[in-house]
């Protein structure tokens, strides 16, 4: 009697999983490493992995419908003398015309706008567009500075310096030629067609030291009348935030790995940086150390998604959250009604990151007028509206349910977390324990 | 002629008083004493004016200048002329690093030595330094000329776009994509202009300079240029 062994059943490689070999046949087919758009897509510690625990026994909360659970934030209190005052904690993240098309910042701006609350300008300068429709416009200064200039700065109501982004800290950036239209090579004075380098350090400062003379100089500049925020990408956020507080700063935004991209390398943008849920606390034990907690402002981003995320990062200490993909999604980005076309671009709604390719069939990181048009900047400021509303009523109601009269009053008290990573990055306790990894160590 | 004593008068008052003069002012002409090397003086002037700085400046001076003519009897700080969208800045003296960073209009000219830098990610400035430069100057230069009398550091142009670079002494080395190319009448007629602006015309002969430019070879991203950075 011959034995048989039974067949077992097909087995791929949780090592090299689909996305792996696909990945590695890319690569050998072209020679080239992987560019996209967005932030890291593999699943990293998150907000999901903290809750809230809510009124008890202990705790009294508020009436929902009823009682007053403010939400408003003023950025810049330390040295600006107009420091920004928004509605909302909610603020729309630096996103460049050239990246975006003029459509879809215009967009941004009327939804900002409608909300209370501000939009940043990107690596390409200021467009009218923007401006016109934004109640409150931050002006990123950056190492590129293209299209920068002072009277745009001017025109701003904070400038945000920024070192380094999420996505990519450490990085610069590139806009691919094919996006480069006239108009967008024409802001950035550089030729037509040719791919546009965004360097990754500042040409006039290196070193903290030096970038407490440059914001001396915006603020000469400004006649110390704009805030000016410090943009770093979360890596090492206790000293960033120590030396940007020494810098001058008024405002620290920090953007952690999740944080999208108009265009990086897939190898930077999932394993440069650290998880935004990591880096709020030594950000802002920084900021308690030096006993400037509140005074210089937090503002968080890097996967922020709705209220709940909100509510999280506002009571491990931030001020504010700012916003970047969620904000293109609320517009229209990669929405299922462009199904087949993302089809045809070798993609699937929800998957579509090649941003920089200048295809996108959204009409949102294009710069291609038939594309374009068939955003609609209105009907798209409107749901961005829409969705920041529903953001900050999900977060009123987490904090009512906590008993907090002011989103600023959640507290880490507030927060407990489901899973070891997440209970240690938050340093608050692993739900039904008093326990937090790492405490006093 | 308003003189202001840095000695006596804050920053922040020089500052502000320099940004309210309007286009028409009949305050043309000012001077500033007792500088002793501060930060960010006259940054931001936006106003036909002739400004004279009576000793050393710290970083920044003349950072985004409009229109202003800035003569600093000195040496300047690091990012002089930074970013000027228009006018002149002077520097009797030398420059420390990045002068004329990102400068997109007007003129710099620098008497003695500019250190590293000069003329990074330049945009459309004109910048003349009559003795040597440091390493990695025009880095990016997207726009603009540099014309250098003395030598160049190393990595002289790399990453270049389209700026044009004249230098008469040696080269310590060239960066990427930036080439020697060749001296045409076009660019004869253009140092020539150069060198009038900067108060140098028939003084110096354009057949000793060298004239480097960007290969334009890295323009659009192609595997095959990977070593070249």
């Amino acid at each position: 009697m011959t034995y048989h062994n039974p067949p077992t059943t097909p087995r791929t490689s949780y090592t090299f999983d689909e996305y792996t070999l696909s990945e590695i046949r890319r690569a050998a087919s072209t020679g080239i490493y992987d560019i996209r758009g967005g932030g890291t897509k593999r699943r990293v510690p998150n907000f999901d992995d903290l809750v809230m625990l809510g009124a008890s026994m202990s705790r009294y909360p508020l009436e929902g419908y009823r009682e007053k659970c403010g939400t408003n934030v003023v950025l810049g209190t330390r040295f600006a003398k107009k420091p920004l005052k928004l509605s909302i904690p909610i603020t729309i993240a630096g996103m460049s015309f050239g990246s975006l098309s003029a459509n879809a910042k215009e967009a941004l701006g009327r939804g900002a706008s409608l909300a209370g609350t501000s939009t940043t300008t990107g690596d390409g300068g200021m467009t009218p567009e923007e401006r016109g429709q934004s109640k409150y416009l931050v002006y990123q200064y950056l190492p590129s500075r293209y299209g920068m200039n002072p009277v745009d700065l001017r025109k701003a109501d904070a400038i945000e310096i920024v070192i380094g982004q999420g996505a990519k800290p450490g990085g610069g950036g590139m806009l691919l030629g094919q996006k480069i239209s006239d108009r967008v090579a024409q802001m950035r004075q550089l030729p037509k067609g040719i791919d546009q380098r965004s360097a990754c350090r500042h040409p006039d400062w290196t070193g903290a030291d030096d970038l407490e003379i440059k914001i001396n100089e915006l603020r000469e500049l400004t006649d110390w009348e704009k805030p000016i925020y410090l943009k770093v990408g979360a890596s090492r956020p206790y000293y960033d935030t120590m030396l940007a507080v020494k810098a001058g700063a008024d405002v620290i935004v920090l953007d952690g790995m999740q944080g999208g991209t108009a265009a990086t390398q897939e190898v930077f943008i999932e394993h440069v940086g650290i998880p935004l849920l990591s880096a709020i606390r030594p950000a802002v034990q920084a900021l308690q150390d030096l006993g400037m907690h509140r005074k210089v402002q937090l503002i968080v981003s890097g996967g922020i998604r709705n209220g709940a995320d909100v509510a999280k990062a506002l009571a491990m200490g931030a001020d504010a959250v700012a916003i970047g993909t969620a904000a293109l999604v609320a517009l229209g980005d990669n929405d299922p009604k462009w199904e087949k076309e993302y089809a045809a671009l070798g993609t699937t709604p929800g998957a579509y990151d090649d941003w920089h390719e200048g295809k996108d069939p959204a009409g949102i990181t294009t710069q291609t007028p038939a594309l374009m048009q068939r955003l609609d900047p209105v009907t798209a400021g409107r749901r961005l509206a829409n969705y920041l509303k529903v953001m900050t009523l999900e977060a009123q109601t987490l904090a009512r349910a906590c008993g907090k009269n002011h989103l600023h009053n959640l507290e880490p008290e507030d927060l407990v977390a489901l899973t070891l990573e997440a209970a240690a990055m938050a340093r608050v306790p692993l739900a039904g324990t008093n326990w937090i990894p790492g405490a006093g160590g | 002629m308003p003189t202001i004593d840095l000695a006596k008068t804050s920053l922040r008052d020089l500052n502000a008083t320099l940004h309210q003069l309007k286009p028409d002012t009949n305050e043309t002409l000012w001077t500033i004493t007792n500088p002793a090397g501060e930060h960010s003086i006259a940054v931001g002037v936006d106003a036909p004016i002739t400004i004279n700085i009576d000793g050393n400046v710290g970083y920044y001076c003349g950072g985004m200048n409009s229109q202003a003519s800035i003569i600093i009897e000195g040496s300047a700080g690091q990012g002089v002329g930074e970013n000027m969208m228009s006018g002149l800045i002077h520097v009797k003296g030398d420059a420390s690093q990045s002068a004329g960073a990102t400068g997109r209009g007007g003129r710099l000219i620098i008497e003695g030595n500019a250190s590293a830098r000069c003329g990074i990610s330049m945009k459309g400035i004109d910048i003349v330094v009559k003795g040597d430069i440091g390493h990695l100057s025009a880095f990016m230069g997207q726009n603009g000329r540099l014309v250098v009398f003395g030598e160049a550091g190393e990595a002289l142009g790399d990453s270049l776009y389209e700026a044009h670079i004249y230098v008469r002494g040696p080269v310590a080395s060239l960066g990427a994509d930036c080439i020697e190319k060749e001296m045409r009448d076009e660019h004869r007629v253009e140092l020539i202009e150069l060198l009038k602006l900067a108060g140098e015309a028939n003084k110096v002969d354009v057949s000793e300079f060298r004239r480097y430019g960007s290969a334009r070879q890295l323009y659009n991203f192609n595997i095959d240029n990977a070593d070249a950075y």
